[in-house]
This record gives C-alpha cells, sequence and structure tokens, in this order.
C-alpha cells in the first residue's frame, strides 16, 4: 500500500450534485502529486476530503497505513496552504507558525526552535514581530507555507496556493515550493487550473474533469501522450489545434488534405489534434495557413491564422523567422505527431 | 466666498444645536454650586456660586429613602454594579449565542435568530409582570441578580456578532482546525480577539442600557437598599439645589464610560478598521 491511497472516494453534496465520481489514486511518500482541471471540476474538492474538511459520502482514505475516513481533521497531521492564505490577522508572525505547535501541547523551547528554523528556510526571519496585514502578497505566501512546514505534518496540501500573487511572483513562488518541496521531502498534493504550474511543479498529474481523473502520469507523458480530448485540449500551451476529419480505409480526410496509411483501425468522425509547436514550414505541404496576427515572444513566434475553411489554426515558430502578416504559409506535421480523437467519445484511438 | 458663508451658516446651526443641549444642563450645574436660600430668591442662576463641595457631599452621604436606609453613593454603587452585571452578562450570552447561530450546525439557525431578533419588539415593559412573578418565584427580588438577569439577553448584540461573524472567511476556521483549535479553541483564540473593538462596543452599549433601567429595579426591588440612582432621581427628596447635584452627578457614570472608550465604540459599531 502506498502512502496516501484513495479508494473509490466518491462526493455527492446534500443538493445532489455528484462533484467527485469514484476515484482511486495513490501517492507514494515524498511525491508531488498535482491535481489539475478546470473550475468546478472536483479538485478542490478531492483535497479537502483528504484534509478532512469535506465528508466522504463513500470509499476510503489511507494515509500512512491508516483509515482516515472518520479522523478529524486537527487529527489527521495534514497541513494545508490556501487559495487565499487564510493567515490569522490577529496573530504576529510568530504566532501564526506558533499556533499549530501550541495546540499539540509542545513546550516553548521547541516551538521557539522550530518557527526559527522554519522562518530562516523561507527567509521570513525578519518579520517575526509584524502583523500579516504589514505582509506583502508573497510574504503572506511564505507565512503560509511556513505554517505549513513548522508542524512537519504527514502531508502538504496546496489549494491553489499561487493564484492571488502577480504573474513574476507566481513563477519565482512555483520555482521555491518545488525547492523546499524536494528539500524537505513532505509528500504533497497541490490543486491549480494553470496547466504550466501543474507541469513544472508534477512528479505526477492527475487531470481531472467533471470529477473525473481523466489521466494520471508524469508531466511528460501526459503531454506527449494524451489520453483523451480534453486532456490533450488542456495540457499544452498555446492550445493544440483541433480540425474535424473523417478515417475510411486508413486514410484521414480533413478539410484540404489527407493524412494516408494511419496506426488505426478506427472508422468515422474524428478530431485531428495538432500541436503548435509540432509543425515545421516546408515545400511538400500538408496544411496552408494565411496569417492573421504573429505573437513575438522573443524566442518563439506564435502565428494565427485560418485554413482554407476559415478554421482558426496556431504555429509555433523559432523566433528568428520573420513572418509577415497576410503571408501564406504551407505546414507539415512533424515526425508524424498528430493525434486523433473520436469525436463522439473523445477517446484517442491512433 | 459663497463656501465661507454656508460653512458659517451650517456652523451656525450646529452651536445654536449645541448651546439648546448645553445651556440647560450648564444651568443646572451652575445653579447646584449655590445656596438654597439663593435660588429660591433669584431663579436659576448662569454662573457658579461657592457651595460646590457642601452641596455634592451632603447629597452623597446623606441618608435618604422613606426609611433613611440609602444614601446616593449607595445608589451609585447599586447602579455601578446592576450596568456592570447587564453589560457583562449580555454581552457573553449574546457572542455565545451568535457564536452557535453561526458555526454550529443547527437546523433552521436562520429561523432560531429571527426568533431571537423579534424579541426586541417585545421590550421588557410588556413581559414585565410575567418576569416579575418568575423572579418572586424564585426568591430573587431584592438582589442584584433579580436586577440584572431578567435584561441581560440582548437581541441587538446578537446580530451585530452574528452579522460579524458571518464575514469572517471559513479558512480561517478550516486553517484553525487543521492546526488542532477545537471549537471551544476557535472560539477564544479567534473570534473574541476578532470581535474586540465590536465587544468594548456592546459593552458601553449594554452598560448605558443597564444603568438607565428605570421600570423594572422599581418593581424589582422593595428593600430601600436596592434603590439605584436613575430611581433616586424620582424618589430622591430634599432641597432644590440637592436634586441638581444629584441630577449632576447622573450623568458622570456613562458620560465617561464613552469618553474613555470611544475610540472602540466607533471603530466597534462602524467597522471602521
Amino acid at each position: 500500500m502506498s502512502f496516501l491511497d484513495l479508494k473509490n472516494v466518491t462526493k455527492i453534496y446534500p443538493n445532489g450534485t455528484k462533484a467527485v465520481h469514484e476515484t482511486s489514486l495513490s501517492v507514494d511518500e515524498g511525491e508531488f502529486m498535482v491535481f489539475v482541471g478546470p473550475s468546478g471540476c472536483g479538485k478542490s474538492t478531492l483535497l479537502r476530503m483528504v484534509a478532512g474538511l469535506e465528508d466522504i459520502t463513500e470509499g476510503d482514505i489511507n494515509l500512512d497505513g491508516k483509515l482516515i475516513n472518520e479522523v478529524d481533521p486537527s487529527e489527521r497531521d495534514v497541513a494545508m496552504v490556501f487559495q487565499n492564505y487564510a493567515l490569522y490577522p490577529h496573530m504576529n508572525v510568530y504566532n501564526n507558525l506558533a499556533y499549530g505547535l501550541k495546540n499539540r501541547g509542545i513546550d516553548k523551547e521547541t516551538i521557539e526552535q522550530k518557527v526559527n528554523d522554519a522562518a530562516k528556510l523561507l527567509q521570513i526571519s525578519d518579520y517575526l514581530q509584524r502583523k500579516p496585514s504589514m505582509l506583502s502578497g508573497g510574504q503572506r505566501q511564505r507565512v503560509a507555507m511556513g505554517r505549513a512546514i513548522v508542524r512537519n505534518p504527514k502531508i502538504f496540501l496546496f489549494d491553489e496556493p499561487l493564484s492571488n500573487l502577480d504573474a513574476k511572483l507566481r513563477i519565482q513562488m512555483r520555482l521555491e515550493i518545488k525547492k523546499l518541496q524536494q528539500k524537505v521531502g513532505v509528500t504533497s498534493i497541490f490543486v491549480t487550473h494553470d496547466q504550466v504550474e501543474a507541469m513544472t511543479l508534477a512528479d505526477r498529474l492527475a487531470v481531472i474533469n467533471n470529477g473525473i481523473i481523466e489521466q494520471l502520469g508524469t508531466p511528460i507523458e501526459i503531454y506527449d501522450n494524451p489520453k483523451s480530448l480534453f486532456v490533450a485540449g488542456f495540457i499544452g500551451s498555446p492550445q493544440m489545434n483541433f480540425l474535424d476529419g473523417n478515417i475510411k480505409n486508413k486514410t484521414l480526410s480533413a478539410e484540404g488534405f489527407e493524412i494516408k496509411d494511419i496506426d488505426s483501425d478506427f472508422e468515422g468522425e474524428v478530431k485531428l489534434g495538432i500541436r503548435p509547436e509540432h509543425l515545421s514550414q516546408s515545400e511538400n505541404s500538408l496544411i496552408n495557413l494565411k496569417v492573421d496576427l504573429v505573437e513575438q515572444l522573443g524566442s518563439d513566434n506564435l502565428v494565427y491564422g485560418q485554413l482554407k475553411d476559415k478554421k482558426d489554426f496556431c504555429y509555433r515558430c523559432p523566433g528568428n523567422l520573420t513572418i509577415e502578416k497576410g503571408a501564406d504559409l504551407s505546414l507539415n506535421i512533424e515526425n508524424n505527431k498528430y493525434y486523433i480523437f473520436d469525436k463522439s467519445t473523445g477517446k484517442r484511438v491512433n | 466666498m459663497t463656501r465661507f458663508i454656508t460653512s458659517s451658516f451650517s456652523h451656525l446651526i450646529l452651536l445654536i444645536g449645541i448651546l439648546i443641549m448645553v445651556v440647560p444642563v450648564w444651568m443646572i450645574f451652575a445653579s447646584s454650586t449655590h445656596t438654597s436660600s439663593m435660588i429660591n430668591m433669584n431663579g436659576l442662576q448662569m454662573f457658579l456660586g461657592d457651595s460646590f463641595y457642601e452641596n455634592y457631599l451632603r447629597v452623597l452621604l446623606y441618608q435618604g429613602g422613606f426609611f433613611k436606609e440609602i444614601t446616593a453613593l449607595k445608589m451609585f454603587f447599586n447602579s455601578f454594579i446592576m450596568a456592570t452585571g447587564v453589560a457583562i452578562l449580555s454581552v457573553v450570552t449574546s457572542l455565545m449565542a451568535a457564536y452557535a447561530l453561526v458555526y454550529y450546525r443547527i437546523k433552521y439557525a436562520t429561523l432560531l435568530f429571527w426568533i431571537i431578533f423579534i424579541t426586541i419588539l417585545v421590550p421588557l415593559e410588556l413581559r414585565i409582570f410575567p418576569t416579575y412573578s418568575v423572579m418572586a418565584e424564585l426568591n430573587l427580588v431584592n438582589s442584584y441578580f433579580g436586577l440584572i438577569v431578567p435584561i441581560s439577553a440582548s437581541a441587538i448584540a446578537t446580530l451585530f456578532f452574528r452579522q460579524f461573524y458571518k464575514t469572517v472567511p471559513d479558512e480561517l476556521l478550516e486553517s484553525a482546525k487543521l492546526d488542532g483549535a477545537n471549537t471551544w479553541r476557535f472560539f477564544v483564540d479567534f473570534l473574541i480577539p476578532l470581535s474586540k473593538t465590536m465587544i468594548v462596543a456592546m459593552l458601553i452599549f449594554m452598560f448605558v442600557f443597564g444603568y438607565n433601567q428605570y421600570l423594572w429595579p422599581l418593581l424589582v426591588t422593595t428593600s430601600e437598599q436596592y434603590w439605584t440612582v436613575v430611581m433616586g432621581l424620582k424618589m430622591m427628596s430634599g432641597s432644590i439645589v440637592h436634586r441638581f447635584a444629584f441630577v449632576m452627578m447622573s450623568m458622570v457614570p456613562p458620560i465617561l464610560i464613552i469618553i474613555v472608550l470611544q475610540k472602540y465604540f466607533i471603530k466597534g459599531v462602524f467597522q471602521d478598521k
């Protein structure tokens, strides 16, 4: 049995909404697991069930070999970082960190030692006497993390902790969280709707949609090998291009082009997915793109345009290529990196 | 220029208002420092006389009442006990009632709250006979307990605290729970410190409310030993200057408490953080 085990966990709210469908998942000790999905997909609910802040309608949650379904949140030995930090506004930073330890009846010297250690680790030693209202967003974030670290819990739970920070700070804190987790080595679950955060932080990633884990795997597995239309569209930035098509006798025909000898026995209506970065310009073109707009990111250019059938399409090319608005590009798919999904079920078929 | 005129005009109105309120009080105070024969002959005075100590000391220590059992000093003591008791008890009960209403999973909590709130429409005067009979049955007539308890459940304070608790983010409770705080600790370590200014404001409100009670103390006390200041205002006999002196002194405690705690009072009532 792994460190954290969810077995057929289900959440049905009193009003009948099923937020989480029978979900099974295991997290190994020291692993950094990320739940990613659009808002309202049930990822936070799942996390809060682990924390004990939501009742479990059905199923079992085991933590460190112990069934914790009925264990009070205060006794589960989990720590959580909330989206709005939930710092205690009337206590200074020191007491914010020390509060959980005091409640566990730890003696004063040990508390002081632990708080100072955590403060040093997070570089907040200078603010220990300040109230949360006197701290900046990034500092508050650190205090919230300090409050989790200082207790030395079995598991860290992060509920979209970076979404209140500005873009630059978010990237910085993202790095720090990852470093910190590796240093402390505590099992962590991180909930986010931002796929970049998810990709960069995760050891393993669970893509959740409508209360179901659509796919579970390492970030690169999920990026390279999405199992469904939803996962393919959700992971990757800019988003994967999707075109309507039809397969007959191993030949896929889409608007304006055909791909022969595809690796699938499926026949019928499909969606063809092509990532913007898996395209290149070539003579024997497959796709003709009329350029509407070019976003220059420096290292890359994002080229937006329309295909013959007026369908929007995106192509990512190296930043040193100059492409004018209104140009006609002929593009080819690199190394046959395309994905085919059953149009009706959304399942991958190649 | 027009701004100057309008602002002078509004200041003038304010000044007149202040004079209307302050002058009578001042006249009473000024008159209370003269001898009674002076007042009887010349009417109310605008300027201070020289009998201040004599009059006020006499009022404080004079044995009043039908049976000559009570002094003004004792009345102040009684009023202080009653007002403080009402203030503390009603704040404690409404804090806890609001806590239960907001944080416990009580069925029909909102309905319960509105039932509590409706009691505002049922003032003490309306339920005074049943309340008296309860107190009489419990043998609490002529006791501080009997003076305090029947008016120590405040729907207004419950409303204030409930509305405040509802603005406290849920994450705070959840975070405290994960930090090992039980329901009692959350109440003591979080809600009470967070509502500190509000508690002070309510203490002032309730102190003044308790201090101003007239009908209830009148009914529930038959012994002069339990007379309060406000009752004394009516019962006081003696010369006019002594009554004036007593009136002046009766205003001091509520004014004092508001002056000392007004910072908290304004913050608490207007949620000005």
